[in-house]
């Protein structure tokens, strides 16, 4: 398939701003470096040209900006999507979280970003640029002379290994041919830590939630996590903490966290992005989809607007708890 | 203040007198389980209270330094303390720590000048520990202006204490005012800043400011038109306050700490900081 | 000056855990090194630094400042501190060693706080000098040279040999229990190391950033800038810079009910959090722009002009790789203090 590249998108807004189907857009900016890309609101031409990048290093998901960027903007937000942040705009909109007619999608393939740190991971410390040659990615190092080339697919994150979709489920307009959804191998981490003992289990939680730091950076980035105010944060709801009074507290924050999201996550995996511990967050989540698809059959949140998740959707058909326990085993 | 603090550790402090001040404020009297006061402290100083399990907040201390046997803090019912605290009955025994912040210059700036002191609503809590130190010392100031407003007659805070202490005492002149007329009131009606624009104050004053910001505001715009310079202003500022030690960073506002280098501050140091507070 | 082998490393570190806890940069199961309490077996990671500072030695995310028992209307208060037990943090990088002045003149001023000092007291800091800075690194640029690190004892490292030279009384006592495991030499191998590293850093992306725009005084100058709109535009209102910052020391002070008693105590806070300044009378940071600025505004200008001329970032570059928008204090200097010159 053929990259989409910096200079078409920046065509594609330019013309929508002249036009005056949109008053801004909603992109990715450039940074110091080739790879640390910062989600930015373009008002005019001239600054897309300056400011706007797109390449392997875009992974950040823009829908959720749209809750707060459509309440500021007058006028309509072009925003820029990948086929998984779909699924987030349209969850939103199920959950009412914006004005439809406010936003106006291009949807753009992917091929999957890159992680930075497995770019680390490959070619060392140090990186001094990262640029695109095909399907590879051409590093340099401060450290060596000769460039280092990687495939594109040896860095990919972990959540575009696992892509689900290269399906846009929302779009106005799309740039490029659209995708599949995919068959992809996203539960088999899952299904390794179900294979665990509950010993096991829990030691592995444990390790990984210890690390905790409490920064809220995977609540604040979750595209799940829209509240007004989130009762961690609200002295009133009795559960408001910053940093764990005890084990309890520490785990508490995440798998409470997980329970709102349930039947709502998307598993965009923006919460594993942003870890600054390296927690796999994502596979919280992924249990709980997991779970929902082998309980109540498959699901997937955000494939369509105002769908009923099945956590919040009786019918007669549905399981009674006691088989759930039955089917999850004791252990579950 | 010493050296190698123990600080953030509190005393206990016995309330051993609840007043009904208004509606929404009430004065509690606190000495420590000896009977005595818990600490020295200075004129616009104020003083960490908690509730073990509820919180910890920062009040100034209402009661005079020259009160020599107790504590007194006037406490509006506003939050998960203040609740608690106007639940709370004579001898239940709370948390203390202080003194804290820099309080008014009473004996270098303020010494021999006329003092005019203007305030709105519980704004005259902190100013009541100033008007009873200058008092307790009259003869090192000169003549003494209060000019105090509130919603009504009923919010006005230390009401009695105003009427036969402060009114009666000579070369100070209490000013009251009220929002809108009441049943029972035949002073002023209206609201502080035009007051104080009324009464015309000559500008051989230093004035002692606190209430509400939007009064802060307009009472000062209303000074300078009388001529007043913002050197000759003192307010005391309140932000939310956790370590009161210049260290949590809640009340950093610019390069000061309000706990701590506050929160008296001179109108014209307020000019150096960003407006954040 | 005094050495030792790269091979005797393990020999090493047994003596000085001998007297006191060692803890040193160790790799995690992610591959990224947290610092940990050193047993035998316990490898020195290679890596430039830790995702967290060294700043919870001393200011440990959480911990208890006292305890209450409240029986009807009384109340009992408990000190439960202790005195610290002695502990060397072995492997602090030029960047840490200097938040460590950053956080003292916050916690050291009087009223001075306890529970720092007691563990500042106790603490033993080894630094190491850089041997590989990466892309993020602008130490330089607030006057930090990762050749010269601070700290009680300074190690160089080269790849046969490590180099220490102790600074301060206590980094003596520690090289004299050092004293058979190591052996007198000259500093000609450290001075070639130090000019190693010096060639990397003029290499560095980062390496012409300047804070000179930035210091005491220059409030009115830059808190209304219009550039602080755009910057903030993005920020998604988390505490991960706060937190792997090694200088942000804002905490927030909560009680704790057990069921049979009350523990009073402090936590990391951050200035990006939306209550952080909330009172029940008012906000006086209403927008995350106010609360944005407040952080840069603080260690760039606030900061220094109340600890003479210090700024309080060290350009350890940790916000710059864990921001989860890449928003961090190099594009805020770029874009504000660029700006303002003009």
């Amino acid at each position: 398939m053929q990259k989409i590249t910096r200079d078409q998108l920046i065509e594609k807004a330019a013309s929508l701003l002249g036009n005056g189907t949109v008053s801004c857009v909603l992109g990715w900016e450039k940074g110091e470096f080739d790879y640390d890309v910062t989600p930015a609101l373009f008002e005019t031409e001239s600054e897309l040209r300056e400011k706007f990048v797109f390449g392997d290093f875009c992974g950040a998901n823009l829908s959720k900006y749209l809750v707060s960027k459509t309440r500021k903007c007058e006028g309509r937000i072009l925003v820029f999507l990948k086929p998984c942040d779909t699924y987030s705009f349209n969850q939103l909109l199920t959950e009412h979280r914006f004005d439809r007619e406010k936003a106006y999608v291009v949807g753009i393939p992917c091929e999957g970003m890159a992680d930075i740190e497995r770019v680390k991971e490959l070619c060392g410390d140090g990186i001094s640029s990262v640029t695109a040659d095909g399907d590879e990615l051409v590093v340099t190092t401060l450290y060596d002379d000769e460039p280092v080339r990687v495939k594109a697919e040896s860095v990919l994150a972990e959540r575009c290994v696992n892509c689900k979709s290269k399906k846009h489920v929302a779009y106005d307009e799309l740039i490029g041919e659209d995708g599949e959804v995919l068959s992809s191998a996203r539960f088999d981490e899952v299904a390794r830590l179900e294979a665990m003992t509950p010993d096991e289990r829990f030691a592995f939680w444990q390790n990984e939630l210890s690390k905790c730091i409490r920064c809220n950076a995977c609540r604040n980035v979750c595209p799940a996590c829209t509240c007004e105010r989130c009762v961690f944060d609200n002295p009133s709801s009795g559960v408001e903490n910053k940093a764990a009074a005890n084990s309890f507290e520490e785990k508490m924050f995440h798998i409470i966290r997980a329970f709102h999201v349930a039947g709502r996550c998307t598993d965009c995996g923006e919460c594993s992005r942003v870890c600054p511990q390296n927690i796999p967050l994502h596979l919280l989540n992924r249990k709980f989809i997991k779970d929902i698809d082998d309980f109540y059959g498959e699901y997937q949140a955000g494939a369509e607007v105002g769908s009923r998740a099945p956590l919040v959707n009786y019918t007669f058909d549905d399981l009674e708890p006691g088989e759930v326990f039955e089917r999850g085993g004791q252990d579950a | 203040m010493n050296n190698r603090t123990e600080t953030l550790i509190p005393k206990i402090g016995v309330i051993t007198d609840v007043r009904i001040d208004t509606p929404d404020i009430k004065t509690f009297r606190v000495v420590t389980p000896d009977g005595v006061k818990p600490f020295i402290h200075r004129p616009g100083q104020c003083a960490m209270l908690s509730v073990p399990g509820v919180g910890e907040a920062m009040f100034s201390i209402t009661s005079s330094p020259t009160n020599e046997e107790y504590m007194e803090f006037s406490i509006k019912k506003c939050g998960c303390v203040t609740d608690w605290l106007h639940q709370a009955e004579p001898g239940q025994q709370i948390t203390i720590r202080g003194p804290y912040g820099k309080p008014f210059p009473v004996d270098d700036e303020f010494a021999s000048k006329n003092l005019l002191f203007i305030a709105g609503g519980v704004g005259l809590a902190p100013l009541r520990s100033v008007i009873n130190y200058c008092r307790h010392y009259r003869d090192r100031y000169g003549r003494i202006d209060i000019v105090y407003g509130s919603r009504s007659k009923d919010d006005l805070l230390d009401y009695r204490e105003i009427i036969e202490e402060w009114s009666k005492d000579e070369n100070v002149h209490v000013h009251l005012t009220i929002d809108r007329e009441q049943e029972g009131w035949d002073g002023h009606v209206g609201f502080v800043p035009n007051y104080v624009k009324e009464l015309g104050f000559d500008t051989d004053k230093t004035v002692i400011l606190c209430g509400p910001p939007i009064m802060i505001k307009f009472t000062l715009d209303g000074l300078y038109a009388l001529g007043f310079d913002k050197t000759q202003i003192y307010t005391t500022l309140e932000m939310r306050m956790k370590c009161g030690i210049g260290k949590c960073g809640r009340c950093n506002v610019g390069s000061r700490y309000i706990c701590k280098d506050g929160p008296v501050f001179r109108f014209d140091e307020l000019d150096e900081l960003p407006d954040e507070y | 000056m005094r050495k030792c082998s790269l091979e005797s490393i393990d020999r090493v570190f047994a003596a000085i855990n001998a007297d006191a806890s060692l803890y040193l940069p160790v790799d995690g199961d992610d591959g990224k090194a947290v610092y940990t309490k050193w047993e035998d077996g316990v490898k020195w990671s290679g890596a430039l630094n830790t995702v967290r500072s060294p700043k919870s030695f001393f200011f440990p995310q959480m911990e208890d400042l006292v305890q209450f028992r409240t029986e009807g209307k009384t109340i009992e208060v408990i000190d439960p501190r202790k005195e610290s037990e002695d502990f060397v943090v072995f492997g602090v990088r030029a960047c840490d060693a200097k938040s460590f002045e950053v956080l003292d003149r916050v916690f050291l001023v009087d009223p001075v706080d306890s529970y720092y000092a007691s563990r500042r007291e106790h603490g033993v800091i080894v630094t190491v000098a850089c041997t590989r800075p990466v892309e993020t690194c602008f130490c330089k640029t607030f006057g930090i040279d990762p050749a010269e690190p601070a700290g009680d004892v300074s190690v160089w490292k080269t790849d046969s040999e490590l180099f220490w030279q102790s600074n301060t009384e206590k980094g003596e006592k520690l090289l004299e229990k050092l004293a058979d495991l190591t052996e007198e030499c000259t500093d000609e191998a450290v001075a070639a190391q130090k000019e190693k590293i010096n060639s990397v850093m003029s290499r560095l992306p980062l390496a012409d950033l300047k804070a000179d725009a930035f210091g005491a005084g220059k409030t009115m100058k830059f808190f209304d800038a219009p550039e602080w709109d755009e910057l903030s535009e993005s920020c998604i209102a988390c505490g991960t810079c706060t937190y792997v910052c090694p200088t942000c020391q804002c905490y927030d002070i909560k009680d704790f009910n057990t069921g049979n008693g009350v523990i009073r105590f402090r936590c990391w806070d951050s200035c990006m959090y939306s209550e952080f300044t909330k009172m029940s009378a008012g906000q006086p940071r209403l927008t995350q722009k106010e609360r944005f600025r407040q952080r840069f505004m603080h260690k760039l200008v606030y900061y220094p002009e109340k600890n003479g001329g210090l700024f309080s970032c060290v350009g350890c570059g940790r916000c710059l790789s864990r921001c989860p928008i890449s928003m961090n204090i190099v594009k805020v200097m770029k874009t504000i203090g660029g700006k303002a010159d003009e």
